[in-house]
């Protein structure tokens, strides 16, 4: 027989019975239209990280101490791996590929400013610090290279601290305390929201590095070192320059793994985001169980339909149709109905993703690919479901089948 | 082989086992049917008469034995060739009718083309129609087997079994679920469709029904023990004949 036909003639029988059909059918579309609003929110959740990652500024890397396992056995906390002014000099000077450099120093300290006091996130940081991560002033000036050099009291206040300290008034120009140093505000950040990790960027105070090491803290380790090339060609290049750089500063042997990390932003996404994926798959799966339910649901009445159409099947093998012919017949209902199914389920998924965005305030992504993933994955539970009811149809003898009451 | 004959048997067993039991349906049939002939088959309830249309029909496999339709070796042809054979070789009247529910005459007899792997019929509902049309069934084209009477369903079964053209028309007691009436309208089919031209062999109880056969083959216990021609009784004048008699029996009620 004809494709085209067979569809027709496996619509006809599905119509025939249409409230049988759509009980059958909702096993699928609750299944695929659950996949889908899990995968929505998973996806949702993935985009919103990795848009804040795309946030910490362009061409960027960052070189953090590594946790280094020689031989598998920690070093210990005796040795720490630290990384030092002179690994950044050493990148400054050293790399072909790498434009801007910034060591990080990083502590937390109390802050007495001009109508409270508040516990923020202080940075030490380089002059080019501002460039790689990409901010911008919102008010005020930047410190200067020789600002740097100097160890000047300068700062720069994130939106939250400028808040805190000097709610509604120009913080420019003031002077804070800083662990009982006056230090003085010469500009305020752009707000910049939120890392993926759910901490508050502007909820900094930026200085000199050499200031925070020299005159507000003890601490003479550093954090991170932020680099940044010029072109976004350079990055995996830049990569391995540092990498080259560092394990020759560090002194490391050729066996012995890195004490250091250096991650482009991609790395760093997937890092975020890693979690999310592992969320969005468990989602996925309890989901597909739903699916898979459904399935079963499919088989279970495709199974009661061949019975009872026995005589409609003898009928056509009498007047000449192939066991093949009848297979494909059945095989056709059950791929139509789980098919119409997802179909149905897809619309439903949209609808709860939009719900479920509504409700939470969680952003919620139905992808192009999961729709055809849904769709085709309803195909093929069709297929596996249908498969066994149409092949018992189809191994009927002919005249049992005429017989059959 | 001589061209005019349409079905051969030769020594045609059908044995079915059931546990430790052995049922002989058939015990050796020899028959030779020629084109164009007319044939009823008789015998008690029992006697095999239903086997041999199924096998004859390429519904069912013989025990042993040989059967040609058409020259064709039938015994030897796998499943799906079978199935072509009754596609395209065989048309098949059931007692019970056999269409399918809920879909209109006109369907179900479009239903073998669909399955007619040659695609001779480019138009399979156009020669539905055409069929429905031949059968005294024009004005009934779009009406469900429910919508119809028994004598008008078998009609319909009728249709789809000439639809492919076929070598013969094979009819397993066409009659067994009609009244009198119904039948000898149904027998008066039969006979203008064989003045056309086809083989049609059937099986009945009754000899009324064999008696607008040609010939008579009658079964016992799965052998042939009668085959005979005879002169057939025309089934229109019969029908004239009753439809006369009805319109008296009305008028004499309205007159009394
Ligand atoms: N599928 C089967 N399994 C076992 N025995 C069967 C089967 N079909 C038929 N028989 C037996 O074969 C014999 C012939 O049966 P068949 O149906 O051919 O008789 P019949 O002449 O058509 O009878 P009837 O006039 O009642 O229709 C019977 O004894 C019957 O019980
Ligand atoms: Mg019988």
């Amino acid at each position: 027989m004809r494709p085209f036909r067979l569809v027709k003639v496996a619509g006809k029988s599905i119509l025939k019975n249409k409230m049988r059909t759509l009980l059958t059918m909702l096993g699928i579309i609750i299944g695929v239209g659950a996949v889908l609003v899990m995968v929505a929110v998973g996806d949702g959740a993935k985009s919103q990280i990795e848009n804040q990652i795309r946030n910490l500024g362009s061409n960027m890397l960052v070189v953090t101490p590594g946790s280094s396992s020689a031989g598998g056995v920690s070093r210990g906390s005796g040795s720490f791996n630290r990384l030092s002014l002179e690994d950044a000099e050493k990148i400054r000077n050293e790399s072909v590929f790498v434009s801007m450099v910034s060591p990080v120093v990083t502590t937390f300290s109390q802050i007495i400013g001009g109508s409270g006091n508040w516990r923020a996130r202080l940075n030490g940081v380089d002059v080019d610090y501002l460039l790689i991560r990409d901010w911008d002033l919102a008010s005020g000036s930047w410190f200067t290279p020789q600002d740097v050099r100097s160890g000047k009291k300068v700062a720069v206040l994130g939106t939250t601290v400028a808040d805190k300290l000097f709610s509604g008034q120009d913080p420019v120009g003031q002077t804070i305390q800083i662990r009982n140093v006056p230090v003085q505000v010469i500009g305020v950040l752009e707000p910049k929201g939120q890392t993926p990790e759910g901490s508050d960027q502007d909820d900094v105070v930026l200085a000199p590095y050499t200031t925070v090491q020299q005159r507000l803290s003890r601490f003479r380790f550093i954090s991170q070192i932020l680099v940044s090339t010029s072109n976004q060609n350079d990055i995996p290049a830049a990569q391995e320059e540092i990498n080259q750089i560092l394990r020759e500063s560090h002194g490391l042997a050729q066996f012995e793994e890195n004490d250091f990390e250096v991650k482009n932003q991609t790395q760093l996404a997937d890092a975020a985001s890693g979690t999310t994926e592992v969320m969005t798959l468990l989602l996925a799966a309890i989901a597909s169980i739903s699916l898979l339910v459904g399935g079963i649901g499919i088989m279970n009445i495709m199974l009661v339909s061949v019975t009872e159409r026995t005589r409609e099947i003898g009928i056509r093998m009498a007047i000449g149709a192939r066991g093949s012919d009848v297979l494909v017949q059945f095989l056709i209902e059950a791929i139509v109905m789980s098919v119409l199914g997802g179909a149905i389920g897809v619309a439903v998924g949209f609808g709860g993703a939009a719900l479920v965005a509504n409700i939470t305030g969680w952003s919620t992504v139905v992808e192009p690919n999961t729709v055809i993933v849904a769709l085709v994955f309803s195909a093929a539970v069709g297929i596996f479901f249908g498969f066994y009811p149409a092949r018992k149809a189809a191994a009927m003898n002919p005249i049992d089948a005429l017989r059959f009451e | 082989m001589d061209e005019s004959v349409v079905i051969r048997t030769r020594g045609i067993t059908k044995v079915y086992t059931m546990g430790t039991n052995q049922v002989h349906a058939l015990r050796g049939i020899d028959v030779d049917i020629l084109k164009g002939e007319m044939v009823a088959i008789m015998g008690a309830s029992g006697s095999g008469k239903s086997t041999l249309m199924n096998i004859v029909g390429g519904l069912d496999y013989p025990t042993a034995g040989t059967y040609e339709l058409d020259g064709i070796e039938v015994s030897a042809l796998s499943k799906n060739k079978l199935a072509d054979v009754r596609n395209q070789k065989i048309g098949f009247v059931f007692q019970g009718f056999n269409l399918l529910a809920r879909t209109t005459a006109v369907e179900n007899v479009e239903l073998p083309l669909l399955y007619d792997r040659l695609g001779r019929v480019r138009n399979p509902r156009e020669a539905a129609v055409r069929a429905l049309t031949r059968v005294g069934l024009g004005d009934r084209v779009d009406h469900l087997p429910n919508e119809l009477s028994g004598g008008q369903q078998q009609r319909v079964a009728i249709a789809r079994a000439l639809v492919t053209e076929p070598a013969m028309l094979l009819a397993d007691e066409p009659t067994g679920n009609l009244d009198s009436v119904t039948t000898v309208e149904v027998m008066t089919l039969f006979q203008e469709l064989n003045d056309s031209g086809i083989t049609i062999l059937l099986v009945t109880h009754e000899h009324d029904v064999a008696s607008y056969a040609g010939r008579v083959i009658e079964l016992r216990d799965g052998r042939v023990i009668r085959d005979e021609y005879q002169e057939r009784v025309s089934a229109r004048d019969d029908l004239e004949r009753i439809l006369a008699e009805r319109r008296m029996d009305e008028m004499e009620e309205v007159q009394s």
